[in-house]
């Protein structure tokens, strides 16, 4: 056992000795190692960036969630009554309450009224998102306070005048002190800050629920100050809108029975609305369609490297043959020592797989800086995962043995009596 | 009809011979061409013994000393090194005895060049799985006996040609072999260092190593004690001083 151990040390030393001794040839040698094994980390580095981004953000909207959105048709028909003046369309009270009677895998639903109105506090102002709906938002929702409290049933049944605001708008508004306790006015009516809560950061490709400049009331008060009727200001004219719902989130109780509700509720509420006057999103469809675009990602990635590892191993395996027939003569004087073919061959592989695993180590390195360039220079967020830097060496490992196997058994193979006539 | 003799008298020495060969035949095929590189060879040596196989060029004595050093196998007749049969043995036994029981001189030297001349020396040692620090004590110590003991860090590109044939011969004697094998050890080298390189294989074996040594010279033969003359493959005589 000791023995084995002090020969292969021997062999590797020797390995080393042999690549160093002709270093230019060994560096350009594990070029194709070094980019192949390179470009793969920094590739993966990237793609898992990028992915951990977009699940972050899907998670964010809840994996067990639907979300449906009030969405203005384009063509406008039927219940459309004074239809010059005002657009009637979206979500109905009627809709949430038929969802919750009708699904038994719903756990619960989240009504939302949302309009933009301004918030003002002296002399300070800010465009607020008013988001009126109920205490379950902060369940569904699931940010810190910042201080104060949430929304609760209480302030929805009695109608109350309280607003709980984004952290980002206590700051605009309450410039001093944001504390709670103060009274902020939006729109025409005024609400006391009961509760400052975390803002929504990322500003990404997905929508979130909870936006930075929002405002939480309770939506019985929304109904009450501003009634179903809001105006929209788009490029200079005025439209009026008569929505019920801006938006429902609908709680699933198994993650199982996600899409199989969501289905449902499509079914339902196609029934209802001839008129397609909104849209489901389902975080769980988000994710899985995600999950596949980064299996699929791998997969390309994957052969790529494949590929360029392929040709870094052969680049290795055609040196390595040179210096079968270069070291012929050694081979024989070996061989006449009295060393066994299978000597020869542990000596020849070992010289390859040094030659690749050497290739590969510069290639981690190289895809540690590539993905570090890159968030320097573009601010893409990269990853460097561990599963790719052990693959990356087990990798190089094979290769070295596989392209490596065929010189070193030539070698074996050589007549040492022939092998020591040679040149 | 010296050579009945010889086989007759290796029958009754068989204890102290280290090599037997009986009726070995070499055959080479090349396309639809056979060489008979050996043609009944019949030949004891001797433990001790000093041997010269000469004849000219082509007659086998490159083959016979292959045959000898186990790197080629005969294609009949039997031959008995240190009372193991050859005949019998598959590449790793013959790799086998080559590391344990041959010791090898070439005329081109044959060093690893990449090697230092402690590490050539080292070479045996290592596939025998020696420990480091007894295989460079030996090293060492037969770097000195053939007279490098300052040259153990050198490259064999850093010295003479009778210097490497020196690294040469202690390389072939570090696994204590039972009989050297020199396939004209001074062609490559002029007269005076020839004579240097035979007073050491002289002073071997006179220390009682055997050796067998191929050569084209009367002169470097007449270090040896027998002389083994060949012609086209088979034994024409043997002389004994
Ligand atoms: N591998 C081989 N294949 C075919 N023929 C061979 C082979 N090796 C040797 N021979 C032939 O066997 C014969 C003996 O060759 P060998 O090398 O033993 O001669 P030699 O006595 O050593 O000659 P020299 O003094 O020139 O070295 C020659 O005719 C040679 O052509
Ligand atoms: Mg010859």
């Amino acid at each position: 056992m000791r023995k084995s151990t002090r020969y292969i040390t021997r062999e590797i030393e020797l390995g080393v000795k042999n690549l160093t001794l002709h270093g230019m040839r060994s560096l350009l040698t594990m070029l194709g190692m070094v980019f192949g094994v390179g470009s793969v980390i920094a590739m993966l580095a990237v793609g898992e960036g990028a992915s951990k981004e977009a699940l972050a953000q899907i998670r964010m909207l809840g994996s067990n969630n639907i979300i449906i959105h009030s969405v203005k048709p384009v063509k406008e028909t039927g219940r459309s009554t004074v239809r010059t003046f005002m657009s009637v369309y979206g979500l109905l009270y009627d809709d949430e309450s038929r969802i919750k009677e009708t699904f038994e895998s719903v756990k619960q639903t989240l009504p939302a009224k949302i309009i933009r109105k301004e918030g003002r506090v002296g002399e300070n102002s800010l465009e607020l998102r008013v988001v009126g709906t109920t205490s379950s938002w902060f369940d569904l929702v699931n940010r810190p306070m910042v201080a104060g409290r949430r929304l609760l049933k209480k302030d929805i049944f009695e109608h109350r005048n309280v607003v709980v605001i984004t952290e980002f708008a206590a700051r605009k508004l309450l410039p001093k002190n944001y504390t709670i306790g103060q009274r902020i006015r939006i729109g025409g009516s005024y609400f006391d800050v009961v509760g400052i809560i975390q803002q929504a950061h990322s500003e990404g490709t997905l929508q979130t629920p909870d936006q930075k400049n929002d405002a939480y009331i309770p939506i019985t008060a929304m109904r009450e100050h501003y009634g179903d009727v809001f105006t929209q200001r788009s490029a200079g004219s005025r439209i009026r809108e008569l929505v019920e719902l801006h938006q429902i989130i609908v709680q699933v109780k198994e993650i199982e029975k996600v899409e199989a509700t969501a289905k449902g509720i499509e079914t339902m509420l196609a029934y209802f609305h001839k008129n397609k006057d909104y849209r489901l999103q389902v975080p769980l469809a988000l994710l899985r369609q995600a999950e596949a675009t980064k299996r699929t990602f791998n997969i390309v990635l994957g052969s790529i490297a494949a590929i360029s590892l392929l040709v870094g191993g052969i680049g290795i395996m055609n040196i390595m043959l040179a210096s079968v027939t270069e070291r012929t003569r050694e081979i024989g004087i070996r061989r006449a020592i009295g060393a066994k073919r299978n000597q020869i061959i542990g000596q020849f592989l070992i010289e390859t797989v040094v030659l690749s695993m050497a290739g590969g180590l510069i290639g981690i390195g190289l895809g540690f800086f590539i993905p570090w360039l890159i968030t320097r220079i573009a601010g893409m967020p990269t990853e460097v995962t561990t599963i790719s830097l052990i693959l990356s060496l087990g990798i190089s490992m094979a290769i070295g043995i596989i392209f490596g196997i065929y010189p070193a058994r030539r070698a074996a193979q050589l007549d040492p009596i022939q092998a020591l006539r040679h040149e | 009809m010296s050579q009945s003799e010889e086989s007759i008298e290796s029958s009754s020495t068989n204890t102290a011979s280290v090599v037997e060969l009986e009726d070995v035949q070499k055959t080479y095929h090349v396309g639809d061409h056979t060489v008979n590189a050996l043609i009944d060879v019949s030949l004891s040596i001797k433990k001790g013994s000093f041997w010269a196989i000469m004849g000219p060029s082509g007659s086998g004595k490159s083959t016979l000393l292959n045959v000898l050093g186990c790197l080629d196998r005969p294609t009949s007749g039997r031959y008995l090194l240190v009372g193991q049969d050859v005949s019998t043995l598959d590449d790793n036994g013959l790799s086998e005895l080559r590391l344990r029981r041959l010791g090898f001189i070439f005329q081109s030297f044959n060093l690893i060049p990449q090697l230092t001349v402690q590490e050539n020396i080292e070479l045996p040692l290592f596939y025998l799985g020696e420990n480091a620090r007894l295989s460079a004590k030996k090293a060492i110590e037969l770097a000195d006996l053939v007279g490098l003991s300052d040259r153990v860090q050198h490259r064999p590109m850093e010295l003479s040609g009778g210097q490497q044939q020196r690294v040469a011969i202690a390389r072939s004697l570090a696994n204590d072999p039972a009989i050297l094998l020199a396939d004209e050890p001074t062609g490559n080298l002029d007269s005076t260092t020839s004579t240097q390189i035979m007073q050491l294989l002289a002073d071997l074996n006179n220390q009682g190593k055997t050796i067998v040594m191929v050569t084209h010279e009367e002169d470097i033969a007449s270090y040896t004690s027998n002389k083994l003359y060949m012609i086209d493959g088979g034994i024409e005589r043997i002389e004994r001083n």
